[in-house]
């Protein structure tokens, strides 16, 4: 066996490659803004929009120099290709941008430990804090965890193992569900419960409309998370004289726990931020409320909504602050989520 | 062997009597399973129920009149009311057809980069970031869009008017663009874009490897292969997934709020900054909406869920036939 | 097709003799010089995936109009050596390789090798019939065409050529507008051949052609690869020993002994299977592993 060949990629760009390509895009970029400084054009887009319709031309007219009219047409599509992955990139890039920058100064030292029953969103950014929002997330949330979690887990067992004759209408039917617009369910809850049954605000009220919001997300990836377990599992369990139930409970289940943890994450992180329900059930008090089926409860969301509607700098700048706490909330539990899948199904 | 003498017997049927323990299990997990079924149900109950006074009074002219307005006098009673959803069904088609319209192209687009272009760090980045960003609560994209997106897309509106403004549905008469159905549409594309370019993404990256192979061995380039096989393959899983981006679009409330001026009058002219949204208009009147009011807010998320159900049907049978075909 | 169960019964029952006789059976040929072009020639050709060794220091020449035959055990590298030498092997993430393949004594790895060319002079059948469920039979045959932007003046001319230098015009000719997913799997990896040859490439790479195949669309299947060996120079990978000693002129034993996967031994098919020089040639062919 000869030892003196070593591993090369053939197929790999070379230096004369990437220059040309460094080369084009500058070309492109020189072109943009010559072509936006004679011409009566202004603004980033066309800087943008110039610099792609000469990096397509330029690396289309290489590529048919080279390789042909095939290749030219392989080039332009490239171009447009990664202009969508910009583009789809870009609006998050932005938004990342500017809640960072705009949240930064709405931060203060009490604005975890105090809330807003003593000041207005007009106040200076010093007084108050979202202690009352938080809290009312988090019961929300809490709320919402305990009746949405066994639902939406039994439903997915109810596809995955019981597979009884109602499957293929309750996947649809689940389906149909995800898509139930926020706004529908907050509208049922205030018909259904909150008018007929407790005439009131709470937390209990929010957390029910947002119960139906986050059933279908944990249905679906608890089934998806389900579907991977292997047969072979349970086929051991039941040869091994276990009941259907103890097969479930004592192997599938305890299987499939990091997965089903990533789908409860996934499911907080889908409702974490819902507004329009919360607008119309929890009405939005200003003060720390540690009773959740009693009255007016705030929520980040809410302080969000409240602050932003006030309008003043100070007020939006709250804005910006409470949307910063909730992107960083949102983003802690999609780290979470995404460690817990990445992990292999284990015991 | 003679096959003739052989007596095949009917198959013996195999029944087994699931212990009292899974009677339970299985009750349980069904009464589980149903819950959808249920809660989908009580809603379209409730609200019909709600709503129903509104909807007998107004009759058709529920969904074909423009006029919103309720005169109550000192006593709180309801003296004229007059409750028509046309101009908000409008301003919902309107917006949300914008958002597909922009956010497929975009999506595919991406969708074909995240499979076939990116390499293997960057799509593992893309794919993290796309994720994450359909997390995103609407109420974030309705502010950045209000603060951020708004000024951008109000000059590129003038842009298209001043070039296109010959095609009736560019009008802007009066020249007016704030809070147009086009910003709406745009910060809606913006939010439905990660899940059309997720749908698109898993369809894409089904398409039956052998197949890609064989049109690169006859000499394809990137480009050649993916019209030729990656296209055909999931075409109709992007029309779902693009159903699904609809229906969402449709369905969203506090962000559309935030960006679009909400007028009672029928507007196509998508740039001119005069809109309606009906999961908007709940927003809008509920704060102080009389009793009678609410019950027509009702009516129209009756409406609403009704035509986002519908939606989401379709989108459904479309990505399931995909999956059914194999192809 | 009714004698088919016959002739496979009789050579499943493997003995190197009769192996050898089937070998022999066949009209002794050098290769033609109607084929196009002067031949396909590999120099130390190496292969990894990622730090896995896969193939190691292949020297091959194959000689234009004949048939080579790969075989070896599986795992022994006759795949990746193949889909190295029309460039598929790079689309598998982590591949790398070493050496040349030289076609008409130029490397299809040099520098500013345009590979789609390469891949329009060496085509490439898989182990799997995949022809394209969107287009109709004669849109697959000319699949090619399209996909590499190739002009040809009588499209019907070069239709009817291909699928009856396959052996599948008499059986589809009434039907060339249906969907190829209508066809049998032998029927759809002669279309696959079909397809193939519509780019006039020099080369024809078969990877186990037949191995998801029945014993009747094997037979047709290795006639079109005796019939089209005339012209061009083919490399076909199989496990399957009878059908090596079949179709082929010469033949190339591959063995992996745990390492990266080499070239054992090539010659004459009728030599390998009568009198192999390697003592693991002789194991193989004789059934004794693998």
């Amino acid at each position: 066996m000869s030892t003196l060949a070593t591993p090369q990629k053939p197929w790999a760009k070379r230096p004369i490659d990437r220059a040309r390509e460094l080369a084009i895009v500058l070309f492109a970029g020189f072109f943009s803004f010559a072509f936006v400084a004679v011409t009566e054009m202004k603004g980033k887009l066309a800087y943008a929009l110039i610099f792609f319709i000469a990096y397509a031309l330029l690396s289309a007219t290489f590529a048919f120099i080279s390789r042909g009219a095939p290749a030219a047409k392989d080039a332009v599509v490239s171009t447009f290709v990664s202009l969508g992955a910009v583009l789809t990139v870009l609006p998050m890039l932005s938004i990342l941008f500017t809640v960072i920058k705009n949240g930064l100064p709405g931060l203060h030292l009490g604005l975890l430990n105090h809330d807003m029953s003593m000041a207005t969103p007009t106040d200076p950014i010093a007084t108050g804090g979202i202690l009352h929002a938080v809290t009312g997330t988090l019961t929300l949330v809490a709320l919402a965890l305990i009746m949405s979690v066994p639902i939406g887990i039994l439903t997915a067992l109810y596809l995955t193992e019981v597979k009884g004759k109602f499957a293929g209408p309750i996947r649809f039917l689940v389906q149909a569900m995800s898509g139930v617009p926020s706004i529908v369910a907050g509208l049922f809850i205030l018909s259904a419960v909150l008018y007929p049954i407790t005439k009131g605000y709470s937390a209990l009220m929010g957390s029910l409309a947002l119960t139906i919001l986050m059933i279908p997300t944990i249905a679906r990836t608890s089934e998806e998370v389900l579907l991977l377990i292997p047969n072979d599992l349970r086929e051991a369990g039941t040869a091994l004289g276990g009941t259907q139930w103890r097969t479930v409970a004592m192997i599938v289940l305890p299987a499939a726990r990091s997965g089903l943890m990533t789908a409860v994450i996934l499911g907080v992180a889908r409702i974490a931020g819902e507004t329009a329900p919360i607008l119309l059930l929890t009405g939005g008090g200003d003060k720390v409320n540690p009773n959740p089926f009693n009255g007016s409860v705030g929520s980040i969301p809410y302080y969000i909504w409240k602050s932003f509607n006030a309008g003043s700098p100070e007020a939006i700048t709250r804005a910006w602050a409470g949307l910063l706490v909730l992107m960083v909330l949102v983003f802690i539990l999609f780290i979470a989520a995404r460690s817990l899948s990445s992990r292999k199904i284990s015991k | 062997m003679t096959t003739s003498a052989v007596q095949i017997p009917e198959p013996r049927e195999i029944t087994t009597e699931p212990r009292l323990s899974d009677k339970v299990f299985r009750g349980v997990v069904t009464t589980g399973g149903l819950s959808s079924l249920v809660v989908l149900g009580l809603i379209a109950l409730f609200l019909a129920y709600r709503g129903f006074e509104v909807i007998k009074q107004e009759g058709l002219g529920f969904i074909t009149h423009a006029e919103w307005s309720i005169t109550l006098d000192e006593s709180a009673n309801v003296v004229d009311s007059k409750f028509g959803l046309s101009a908000m069904l409008v301003g919902t088609i309107l917006c949300s057809i914008v958002a597909v319209i922009i956010a497929v192209p975009i999506s595919v687009f991406s969708a074909l980069f995240l499979n076939f272009y990116a390499p293997a760090w960057m799509k593992r980045i893309l794919v993290a970031i796309v994720d994450m960003m359909a997390a995103f609560p609407s109420i974030l994209f309705g502010i950045w869009g209000f603060l951020v997106l708004m000024p951008s897309v109000e000059y590129w509106a003038k842009l298209i008017n001043k070039y296109l403004g010959w095609i009736p549905l560019f009008e802007v008469k009066p020249y007016f663009f704030t809070r147009s159905p086009f910003v709406a549409g745009v910060v809606l594309a913006i939010m439905i874009i990660p899940i059309i370019t997720s749908v698109s993404r898993e369809v894409f990256a089904q398409a039956p490897l052998d197949r890609i192979q064989a049109a690169f061995a006859l000499g394809a380039t990137r480009w050649a292969m993916i019209k030729a096989v990656v296209i055909p393959y999931g075409r109709s899983g992007v029309v779902g997934g693009a159903m699904l981006g609809l229906g969402r679009a449709m369905g969203e409330t506090v962000a559309v709020y935030t960006v679009l001026n909400i007028v009672f009058q029928v507007n196509w002219h998508v740039l001119l900054g005069a809109g309606g949204n009906v999961a908007s208009l709940i927003i809008l009147k509920f704060g102080e909406a009389s009793a009678y009011e609410i019950k027509a807010l009702m009516a129209a998320g009756l409406v609403l869920f009704f035509l986002t159900l519908s939606v989401n049907a379709i989108a459904n049978f479309i990505v399931k036939r995909t999956g059914k075909s194999g192809r | 097709m009714i004698q088919t169960p016959e002739s496979e019964k009789t050579m499943s029952s493997t003995t190197p003799s009769s192996l050898a006789s089937v070998a022999q059976a066949k009209p002794e040929r050098n290769g033609t010089n109607s084929a196009q072009g002067t031949g396909l020639e590999t120099r130390g050709i190496h292969a990894w995936f990622g730090k896995n060794h896969v193939l190691s220091d292949i020297n091959l020449d194959f000689t234009a109009g004949s048939v080579t035959a790969l075989i070896g055990p599986s795992g022994c590298g006759k795949s990746t050596f193949i889909r190295t030498i029309n460039r598929m092997h790079e689309f598998i993430p982590g591949a790398a390789m070493a050496g040349e393949v030289l076609l008409d004594g130029k490397d299809v790895y040099a520098p500013g090798v345009d590979v789609t060319k390469i891949r329009l002079q060496i085509g490439m059948v898989f182990q799997k019939p995949n022809p394209f469920p969107s287009m109709t039979i004669g849109e697959n045959v000319l699949s090619g065409l399209k996909l590499a932007q190739l002009k040809v003046d009588n499209k019907d001319d070069l239709l009817e050529e291909c699928l009856v230098r396959a052996g599948l015009w008499t059986e589809v000719k009434d039907r060339l507008n249906t969907h190829g997913g209508s066809l049998s799997g032998g029927q759809q990896q002669r279309l696959c051949i079909a397809r193939a040859l519509a780019v006039r490439p020099q080369v024809l790479l078969m990877d186990e052609p037949c191995s998801a195949l029945d014993p009747g669309s094997t037979l047709r299947i290795e006639d079109t690869i005796r019939e089209l060996s005339d012209t061009m120079t083919i490399v076909i990978v199989t496990h399957n020993m009878q059908q090596a000693a079949r179709v082929s002129d010469y033949t190339a034993f591959f063995l992996s002994d745990g390492g990266p996967g080499e070239m054992i031994e090539v010659a004459r098919t009728s030599e390998i299977f009568s009198q192999p020089k390697d003592q693991r040639t002789e194991n193989y062919v004789t059934g004794r592993f693998g």
